[in-house]
């Protein structure tokens, strides 16, 4: 596995930006999942794949676009995807979660047209939908790591104002913290962390990566802290798990990757069950 | 010397989308007050404080704090707050004690600076004004209604506000500790904090409290406990009676 690693470009790419991505989404995760937006990053991901087959149509329409990297429009989509629900969010202030389904149908209604718009890419698509291990270009790794500095940067800066805004936000905005401007760029940031996670997991289970190792780690972890790291401990081994998986046994590695991060989660709940009867 | 007011609240008046809730009310709070601000259910009192503390927006009137207008006072650290549903907090939130009454350094710190450098003897120390030391490293989510409701006091007092705004603090916490509650509050009278309470436990007369509010849509009566004390029965019942919709139509 090491020596095809160091042999051929395109495995490192999948390697590193998967480690990368291991670390990004369940530490943003963490945040998503206490602020109850689990869905909304779900639907968010469905934008982005909006933005991912208009991208794909228009390169084989226009010859001038045709090596057009399809991330940036899908990066594009997903956070002008974010700002709209938040928008809608304020709109329907007494149904929220109204935001899902409008958005949702929104973004995989634009990829129905764009899709069957255009003939023949699917495998491309079949790749950005769950993923991939050798359709990881030099530039998407690239793309990946100006993203993870950008959330890294942005989560370790802002940590307490996200701890306190998440925790309570009326207390949040009783202490004079301008949580609005908070929760947006925490919008954007999660936007971006989607559209870097897709081109491993894929657009269909970003969310299950953002959330899973999530879940499992709430079950075990003690305090807040806690919880982070034990999110980016599992989520960081269902990708190496599932990508060399993937790679072996000529998987789509989103597929290997989000049963992985299930295993995990079922493993948590078994040790905590148990750590509860013993300590009766 | 003449105290300061700290608040200043003139002519508010504040309706929900179809509920009237306040009506051209005006209030004075000076420096080193201690208020219980008292009326009936639904009377508006957790909304008066959520106007004081710019939660909501008043639909008419102006409010000063710190002599400063509202809008434009920036230094909200010097306000503690408790509110109401102290359980309001994100349920099942994986977080510590100790965790929780950290956060109430947040807006103290400003942006990009992570902690304090003596943050831990702020946490105990805040922890220990509540009697909750030994509970610092347990989940916010395992504590008992009354329990939670002291952390809470502790993240307020943890940023040493110059005044601190209570709703109901002593809801769900026991005898015992309700005494402990006043006497900490005394305390920091004392020591120059101003205290707004909000409450329906009546023996908060018999604490050190200095002045007495009473709300129904209105201001009833705002002076010092003695004169409460002098109120008439009919005069509170016409307090308690009092309708602000009514007061409209007429
Ligand atoms: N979010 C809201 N939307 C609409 N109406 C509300 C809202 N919150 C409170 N009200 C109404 O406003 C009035 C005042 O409510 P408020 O919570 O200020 O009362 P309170 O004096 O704190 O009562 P309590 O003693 O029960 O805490 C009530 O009639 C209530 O029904
Ligand atoms: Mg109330």
């Amino acid at each position: 596995m090491i020596a095809a690693i160091l042999q051929y470009d395109f495995l490192q790419n999948a390697f590193l930006s998967g480690m990368i991505i291991g670390v990004l989404a369940p530490l943003l995760g963490v945040f998503i999942v206490v602020r109850r937006l689990s869905l909304i990053a779900d639907a968010l991901s469905h934008v982005t794949l909006a933005g991912i087959a208009g991208s794909l149509y228009l390169s084989q329409t226009f010859v001038g676009l045709a090596t057009l990297n399809p991330l940036y429009l899908g990066i594009a989509s997903a956070v002008a995807g974010s700002l709209f629900i938040e928008k809608l969010r304020g709109v329907y202030k007494h149904f929220e979660e109204l935001a899902i389904p409008i958005i949702m149908s929104a973004g995989l209604g634009l990829s129905a047209i764009f899709i069957s718009l255009a003939q023949g890419f699917s495998t491309d698509l079949f790749s950005y939908l769950f993923g991939s291990v050798s359709a990881v270009s030099r530039q998407d790794l690239w793309i990946v790591v100006i993203i993870a500095v950008v959330v890294i940067a942005f989560i370790y800066l802002f940590y307490k104002e996200l701890f306190v805004s998440s925790f309570d936000a009326e207390y949040a905005r009783a202490s004079g913290l301008r949580t609005k401007a908070i929760h947006m760029l925490f919008m954007v940031i999660t936007a971006l962390v989607i559209a870097a996670s897709m081109r491993i997991v894929g657009i269909l289970l970003v969310s299950s990566l953002i959330t899973l190792p999530v879940a499992a780690a709430i079950r075990l972890a003690k305090s807040f802290k806690q919880t982070i790291v034990y999110a980016i401990v599992f989520g960081e081994t269902a990708v190496l798990v599932g990508l060399i998986t993937a790679f072996y046994l000529n998987l789509a590695p989103g597929g290997t990757i989000v049963v992985t991060s299930i295993m995990i989660l079922l493993i948590a709940m078994l040790v905590k069950k148990i750590a509860t009867k013993r300590s009766v | 010397m003449i105290k300061q007011p700290l608040i200043e609240l003139q002519n508010i008046s504040f309706q929900y989308d179809y509920t009237k809730v306040l009506s051209h009310l005006s209030l004075s709070i000076n420096e080193g007050d201690f208020v219980a601000l008292l009326g009936p259910n639904g009377s508006g009192k957790s909304t008066l404080l959520k106007i004081i503390l710019g939660l909501l927006k008043p639909t008419t009137g102006t409010i000063h704090l710190f002599g400063e207008e509202a809008t434009k006072f920036k230094k909200r650290e010097w306000i503690g707050y408790v509110s109401q549903k102290a359980n309001a907090f994100n349920g099942g939130f994986p977080a510590t004690v100790k965790e929780v009454v950290a956060s109430g350094l947040t807006k103290k710190l400003g942006l990009f600076k992570r902690k304090a450098h003596n943050q831990q003897t702020l946490i105990e120390e805040a922890l220990q004004a509540v009697d909750m030391l030994p509970y610092l490293h347990r989940n916010i989510g395992e504590l008992s209604g009354g329990q939670q409701q002291r952390v809470f006091i502790a993240r307020a007092l943890i940023a040493k506000p110059k005044m601190l705004i209570l709703d109901e603090p002593t809801v769900g916490v026991d005898q015992e500790n309700v005494a402990i509650f006043y006497d900490l509050m005394e305390k920091l009278n004392n020591e120059g904090m101003t205290v707004v309470l909000v409450t329906h436990d009546m023996t908060v007369v018999e604490s050190a409290v200095t002045n007495i509010a009473c709300l129904n849509g209105k201001i009833h009566y705002y002076g010092p406990k003695e004169g409460y004390e002098a109120l008439t029965k009919e005069q509170i019942s016409v307090w308690y009676s009092y309708s602000v919709e009514q007061e409209d139509m007429s």
